[in-house]
């Protein structure tokens, strides 16, 4: 058994767009994740997060270094982890039962056997009563929702969420952290979560990576010490707020380095 | 003083307000979009098709316009009943109908075919592209006489005529369709594992449908044009082959009465088409 659930080693991706320009977007990312952690990523626009996630997930491919997924190298294999991608993607034209199975029926499991286990649950995360509508007849949320199940159901032990709350307002926001927190319980996952949130991150997570403006690197490792479960008022808690002074100051330093690095280029 | 100033600006302002002679109307039922009155669309319709009948029947008997190459509907629809009732139109309906129909779904789904075939290789769709256009770009009825002569004064010639002039409109919107494929839409499916064959039948093809779908009622009218030119070409059944014969003959009253029978023919099959693509966009209609 290895040490780690997820191991990233010198993680480096250069894009090269055009004849002779190249971009490093990420530069030797270096992480250590246990079993059944919360984890956030956090830092500036552009700094290479969904890159990051990209080449976790077998996406992309990386320009050096490794991932290890319970000590083997999974680099460039897609389906080892689930993903959510930055929008909910959900297939228009297949009910909502049809999109949350899909990882399923690529697996080859028969629909019925499917259904029997995705109901109870669309049932229990606020969505029973819409298996057989379609997306665009979902709000924002619900849709964020089925997307997440979907991910949930392909059943892999690590799952990646880039910003999968972006889009939604505070109250729903909010609704579906304690949603969200109540999947990870229940599932025992090991979650990597992209945010431009802090006190989201600081909230949800066990640890919280900071990463620097392009290229992304890893500024700082915080490991969040706040007992769970977490009440939603530990916002206002001296540890909460000691916590979110550093990682504020931390990442405007980042975020004013980014600008500088857009200028450049202007 | 500054506050007259303001009052004087403010009284001229409402003079160019009251300039405006008419009284504004309510706009409310343009914006409404309420469904017309179906009697009422049928109604105008049918008048409009009436008074066109009408000014070419009495033109005619009047000598306003040549009867001799412009007949009369009163004639036009003797002579039609004639070959309707005589059982000659029938055959030759049926000949065209089954060339188009035949034409018109092997063109089709070919077509259709062909252009998802383009999904699975860059290198292959980036070769074929141009002769795709080439091909596109040349007036296939221009390919009548030499199908004619391959295929025969038959059936098949017709079938080919119609299938070459669906087929490349098919391939070309298939292959639209697919260029605008949602590529975050493929990723989320990778990432679930899927193979390229599962990513082509669950993404890919579903995505591309509803351009597949929007050809079929173009396609019905080309495949019906095809099948006609070859009937002129050479035939020995069709519409396309009663009309051309009966122009050899100055037989205008059945160059008419065929006109008005291919006419229909073709109301006939577009609307079976419209039902089609009705029912097929209907599991379609959740596309955003
Ligand atoms: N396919 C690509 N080709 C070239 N450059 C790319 C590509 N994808 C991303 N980049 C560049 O890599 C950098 C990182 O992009 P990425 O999308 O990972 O940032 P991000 O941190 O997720 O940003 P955001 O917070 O806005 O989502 C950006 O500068 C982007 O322009
Ligand atoms: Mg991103």
């Amino acid at each position: 058994m290895a040490d780690f659930k997820l191991e990233l080693k010198g993680v480096t991706k250069v894009f090269e767009s055009g004849s002779n320009t190249k971009t490093t977007a990420i530069s030797n990312i270096n992480m250590k994740i246990p079993d059944h952690r919360f984890v956030s990523i956090i830092g500036p626009s552009g700094c290479g997060k969904s890159t990051l996630f990209n080449i976790i997930s077998g996406l992309m491919e990386t320009s050096m270094g490794e991932i290890k997924v319970d000590g083997n190298k999974v680099n460039g294999m897609a389906g080892t982890v689930g993903y959510m991608l930055q929008k909910d993607l959900l297939l228009p034209w297949r009910k909502i039962l049809d999109n949350v199975i899909l990882g399923m029926e690529l697996k080859g499991v028969s629909k019925k056997e499917a259904s029997d286990i995705a109901v109870p649950l669309l049932e229990k995360y606020g969505l029973g009563g819409f298996e057989h509508s379609y997306p665009s007849q979902l709000s924002g949320g619900m849709r964020q929702r089925a997307a997440l199940l979907r991910t949930i159901l392909y059943d892999r032990d690590i799952i990646l969420l880039d910003e999968p709350f972006g889009a939604l307002d505070a109250q729903t926001r909010s609704v579906m952290q304690e949603w969200l927190l109540d999947l990870w319980d229940d599932f025992q996952k090991t979650i990597l979560f992209i945010t431009h949130d802090i006190d989201e991150a600081i909230y949800l997570s066990d640890e919280v990576y900071i990463m620097s403006a392009r290229p992304g690197g890893i500024k700082e490792h915080l490991c969040i010490d706040i007992p769970r479960p977490r009440k939603p008022t530990i916002v206002t808690s001296q540890k909460f707020i000691e916590y979110k002074e550093l990682a504020l100051s931390l990442l405007s330093e980042e975020t004013k380095k980014a600008s500088q690095i857009e200028k450049k280029v202007i | 003083m500054e506050n007259t100033g303001i009052s004087k600006e403010l009284s001229s302002l409402s003079n160019v307000k009251t300039k405006r002679k008419k009284e504004q109307k309510s706009n409310v039922k343009y914006l409404e979009n309420k469904p017309l009155a179906e009697w009422k669309v049928n109604a105008g319709r049918f008048f409009v098709f009436l008074i066109i009948i009408l000014f070419w029947e009495a033109g005619a008997r009047a000598q306003i316009i040549d009867p001799f190459f412009w007949s009369l509907p009163s004639e036009i629809l003797a002579t039609w009943m004639q070959i309707i009732l005589d059982g000659t139109a029938w055959r030759d309906t049926f000949f065209t109908f089954q060339s188009t129909v035949y034409g018109f779904v092997i063109g089709t789904v070919a077509g259709a075919m062909l252009g998802l075939s383009f999904w699975w290789s860059r290198y292959y769709a980036k070769v074929a592209e141009p002769f795709i256009i080439m091909f596109e770009s040349m007036p296939k009825l221009a390919l009548a006489p030499i199908i004619v002569l391959i295929f025969g004064l038959g059936m098949s010639s017709k079938i080919a005529m119609a299938v070459a002039i669906t087929i490349v409109i098919t391939t070309l919107t298939t292959y639209n369709g697919l260029k605008r494929v949602d590529s975050d839409l493929i990723r989320m499916i990778y990432s679930l594992g899927a193979t390229r064959l599962q990513v082509f039948t669950k993404v890919v093809v579903p995505w591309t449908m509803p351009s597949i779908i929007s050809a079929l009622r173009i396609n019905i009218g080309l495949a019906l044009t095809g099948a006609i030119v070859g009937e002129y070409i050479g035939s020995t059944h069709g519409i396309g082959r009663m009309i051309f014969y009966a122009g050899q003959t100055y037989e205008i009253d059945l160059i008419w009465a065929g006109i008005f029978n291919l006419s229909l023919l073709s109301m006939f099959l577009y609307a079976v088409v419209s039902q089609i693509e009705k029912f097929l966009l209907a599991g379609m209609l959740h596309q955003k």
